[in-house]
């Protein structure tokens, strides 16, 4: 069925080569290997001028890997296939090389300097000089206009460390408009931004689109898709799927779904029974200050709970204090002066370490799995092991075997899609990641876990695989904390919400009588004498 | 076949420093006409280079956690000096003044793993003020002079021989080879066969006997060549001792997974549970104890505690480590691979000494082999991911 689309998907562009200015860009039949994986197979890509082009597919489908080709990374002669540009092939040397030629990409990861300035980073390798000594007049003039231009008010001065994540990805924006870009790629764009942010850089994106910028765009947000792409390529397992035209081709989510993982998702997210016990964390009076400014109130008088089999969500914008929450409860992780009460199990619970937390039963998936969550440069059996090696250790010395039957056990039971457990987990794609990090929490065996965004750069097959392993968890009878900026997850997992805003509780919704709305009106709900940029500097 | 060059290519790194070893041995055996390998020589190079790998065996924990310690050669000279004045001067029992000494490194250690653990001070900067702070003391210690001579049962710990009561065939040195490699094949076998039960993967039978012969082998001729000089040195006992434990920790024990996982990322680590500023501040207390004892064992050989003894050793160390397949960035490395470094540059010096190359191209020499092995080690990297 999808090889019969896929194919009349074909046969419809092929008509349009023939208007060759149309097609800005064509890579044709890129097939790259790595030791042991091949990544990409036989690829095939056209992306017409002036439009916005969606690549999709799971995570570890080549995504990333097809736009690193395309930007010389990989330079000419580690892939096969050709790439034309502008109708000429193209032989990139390297990121230098295709940047000369207008193709610009921003990674996933922002590569912003933190302690240099805005307009230092946007002319970072492209300064402004005149015989080899830097005009910062111009340089700051040129950063005003691009400042300008992509919306961002902040002096060209500030350093990069000052501002959020948000204004960050705008710099890089700005940063690829001083290049002269023809071709932007943008590598998951929005993953770290909350809904604000987001759909500034979407209006952006169509606002370039007017000037006659191309883009490619890496998403995982089907709704973002549906709202500025004009065509979607899709990807699975390294091979092209389809080429869907959205206008023509009446694309829709589940089509999209479809496509990517090779079958009907008719749910998003699995059912659950929900079967709710006792108290299992009680939170009262709980205050965190700042660890740097001693004065500021990070968490201001919370108070909640979670029950045995319960999925909590916590919803809220971003800097609303829920990751700095959820941090000051785990060993006191984040914050200073903390005060306030927790109960697990109706006893109060001694949380002043994080040995002591795990010993109570807590549990912390971070927001930054990489940065937080795994020794990346670490296989997965000791990623998995970590934070439990007394369970498989007798006088202090690892039983290894045991170790590689519970880690090959965790890999068939997660679904880790690795060849060994010995492999990297900086190897590992982002699902595969997290996939690890969830193993190693639910190998400490704990009765509450807090996952802080768990789904955040995850592909919509791994999700599905990551929300049935919470609502395992919770038919287990632990208690779950679910942290997120995507609504509709919060709105599809669990059973009760707290929406925070500016460090405070500003909400309590049961699952009956939440919706976007409600929520998005707690979230928004300020004290009205503070800025909402607190917080968000763990 | 081809099993065994895939496995050679995943092990290229642990075998790469190996053969190197094996190469410049064999070059300056033949540059120094048979000299390197005779049994004088070879109890030579152990006795010449044990201070330096006992340190490297505590410089790669610290390498491991992302530090350095550039104080360890200063250390070692300030307990030579304390060991002189407890033993020369005031005629201390020997085994009270070392245990005093390990003790005071201990404290030294401490001292450094306080700032850089719970202060947050870079470990560079801490431990360049006590390289100058430890070399002060030592000087003022010793007000300048050397101390000597030593008690001789304390200078046996880096001259002596293990006593043979079975004539002067050194029959016992073979007997202790001989025991040493019938423990290694009933190890290597035991692990074998537990693998077996939990049917894991095991490299071929036929490979697995080639690789218990030459190691085996290996022991055998190293004792025989001991031998025929004055059997094992005291320090080489003391020094295989070291690279077991601390290869056990790090390989098998709670506690080196805590330390490489700390070096991995230390963040994930404390978030993991593990107590980073504890493992770090035990990480320096340790590479005290152990240039305590590297400056005793140093001292004992010179027979002497003097003011300029330890200058350099940090760097001989780091060296080691480094060229021994340690990352500068912390989170990888092996005991195993940091004596086999401590081994080249060892070999490197004492060949190039026996082939008559003067200080100056030595240490222009040793330079360059330091930048090529970790040159190789980055390619290497580099190539496989």
């Amino acid at each position: 069925m999808a090889a019969g689309l896929a194919a009349t998907a074909v046969v419809r562009l092929g008509k349009a080569v023939k208007n060759v200015s149309d097609i800005i860009l064509e890579m044709k039949g890129i097939t790259k290997t790595f030791p042991g994986v091949k990544a990409l197979e036989d690829v095939n890509l056209k992306v017409k001028r002036g439009e916005i082009h969606a690549l999709m597919g799971e995570n570890g489908a080549g995504k990333s890997t097809l736009m690193k080709v395309l930007s010389g990374v990989y330079p000419h002669g580690t892939y096969e296939g050709d790439i034309l540009f502008q109708g000429q092939i193209c032989e990139f040397k390297g990121i230098k090389h295709s940047e000369q030629l207008g193709i610009v990409i921003i990674h996933q990861e922002l590569a912003l300097i933190p302690y240099l300035s805005i307009a230092e980073n946007i002319f970072l390798g492209n300064e402004q000089t005149r015989r080899g000594v830097v005009n910062w007049n111009e340089t700051i003039m040129k950063t005003k206009e691009l400042l300008n231009k992509v919306g961002l008010a902040e002096s060209p001065q500030t350093l990069i460390t000052n501002i959020g994540v948000g204004k960050q990805q705008l710099v890089e924006i700005a940063k690829a408009l001083a290049k002269e870009v023809k071709l932007l790629i943008l590598d998951e764009p929005t993953a770290a931004l909350n809904e604000n942010d987001s759909e500034n850089l979407l209006q952006l994106l169509l606002e370039f689109k007017k000037h006659g910028i191309t883009s490619i765009m890496i998403s995982h947000k089907l709704n973002e898709i549906a709202k500025v792409a004009d065509s979607i390529t899709i990807l699975r397992d390294g091979q092209t799927i389809e080429t869907l035209d959205m206008k023509r081709d009446q694309v829709d989510e589940d089509r999209i779904i479809k496509g990517m993982v090779g079958r009907d998702l008719t749910h998003r997210y699995p059912p659950r029974t929900p079967n709710i016990g006792d108290m299992i964390l009680e939170v009262s009076h709980w205050n965190v200050y700042h660890p740097l400014h001693p004065e500021r109130k990070v968490i201001d008088d919370i108070n909640f709970y979670i029950r045995k089999g319960e999925v909590v969500g916590i919803a809220g914008l971003m800097g609303a204090g829920r990751t700095e929450l959820a941090m000051s409860l785990f060993g006191r992780s984040y914050g200073a002066k903390i005060s306030g009460r927790a109960m697990i199990n109706g006893k109060e619970a001694d949380l002043s370490d994080i040995n002591k937390a795990i010993k109570q039963g807590l549990a912390y998936v971070t927001e930054d799995r990489k940065q937080y969550g795994l020794i990346l440069i670490d296989d997965i059996k000791h990623n998995i092991t970590l934070s439990n090696l007394n369970s498989i250790s007798k006088r202090c010395v690892v039983i290894e075997n045991q170790e590689i039957i519970q880690a090959e056990a965790f890999r068939k039971k997660m679904n880790i899609k690795t060849p060994s457990i010995l492999q990297k987990t900086g190897n590992l794609s982002g699902g595969n990641q997290q996939k690890v990090v969830l193993s190693k929490w639910i190998f400490a065996k704990p009765d509450i876990l807090i996952l802080d965004e768990p789904t955040r750069g995850i592909d919509v097959g791994a999700k599905y695989e990551i929300y049935s392993i919470i609502n395992d968890l919770a038919g287990q009878g632990k208690g779950v904390l679910l942290i997120s900026s995507e609504l509709p997850e919060i709105l599809g997992m669990c059973d009760r919400i707290y929406v925070m805003s500016e460090g405070r509780m500003t909400g309590e919704l049961n699952r009956a009588e939440a919706s976007q709305e409600a929520i998005a009106r707690y979230m928004t709900k300020t004290r009205g004498t503070r800025h909402a940029n607190h917080g968000q500097h763990v | 076949m081809q099993t065994m060059v895939s496995m050679f290519k995943s092990n290229i790194r642990q075998y790469g420093m190996i053969i190197a070893l094996v190469l410049i041995s064999l070059l300056f055996q033949i540059l120094s006409d048979g000299t390197l390998l005779k049994p004088l020589n070879v109890t030579n190079l152990i006795l010449q280079n044990s201070y330096i790998l006992i340190l490297a065996i505590g410089m790669l924990l610290v390498i491991i956690t992302g530090h350095i310690d550039l104080s360890v050669g200063s250390v070692a000279a300030f307990i030579g000096a304390l060991s002189g004045v407890m033993m020369v001067t005031n005629h201390m029992p020997f085994p009270v003044s070392v245990i005093l000494c390990l003790l005071i490194g201990a404290l030294v250690g401490a001292w450094q793993g306080f700032w850089v653990a719970y202060v947050k001070i870079p470990s560079f900067i801490v431990t360049l003020a006590g390289m100058l702070l430890f070399r002060g003391l030592t000087m003022i210690v010793l007000n300048g002079m050397s101390l000597a001579p030593y008690p001789k049962m304390f200078q046996k710990i880096s001259s002596g021989f293990i006593a043979d009561p079975l004539g002067d065939s050194h029959l016992l040195t073979i007997l202790i080879g001989a025991a040493l490699a019938i423990i290694y094949i009933l190890i290597e076998l035991r692990n074998r066969k537990s693998k077996l039960t939990y049917q894991f993967e095991v490299i071929p039978a036929g490979l697995f006997v080639i690789k218990l012969a030459v190691i085996s082998i290996i022991i055998l001729a190293f004792v025989f060549v001991l031998s025929q000089y004055e059997g094992i040195p005291n320090i080489l006992i003391l020094l295989s001792v070291l690279v077991i434990i601390y290869s056990f920790v790090m390989n098998k024990m709670v506690m080196g997974r805590h330390i490489y996982a700390l070096g991995g990322n230390e963040k994930a680590a404390n978030l993991s549970g593990v107590k980073t500023k504890r493992v770090t501040f035990w990480v320096f207390v340790n590479m005290g104890v152990l240039a305590a004892m590297s400056g005793l064992v140093f001292a004992a050989r010179l027979n002497a505690a003097t003011p300029k003894a330890g200058t350099n050793f940090e760097l001989d160390a780091i060296a080691a480590c480094f060229i021994g397949g340690a990352s500068a960035s912390g989170g990888v490395g092996t005991v195993i691979g940091a004596i086999i470094g401590g081994l080249v540059m060892g070999v490197m010096n004492n060949g190039m000494s026996l082939v008559g190359l003067g200080i100056d191209w030595q240490q222009g020499i040793k330079g360059l082999v330091l930048l090529l092995a970790v040159a190789f080690d980055i390619y290497n990297k580099s190539k496989s991911s």
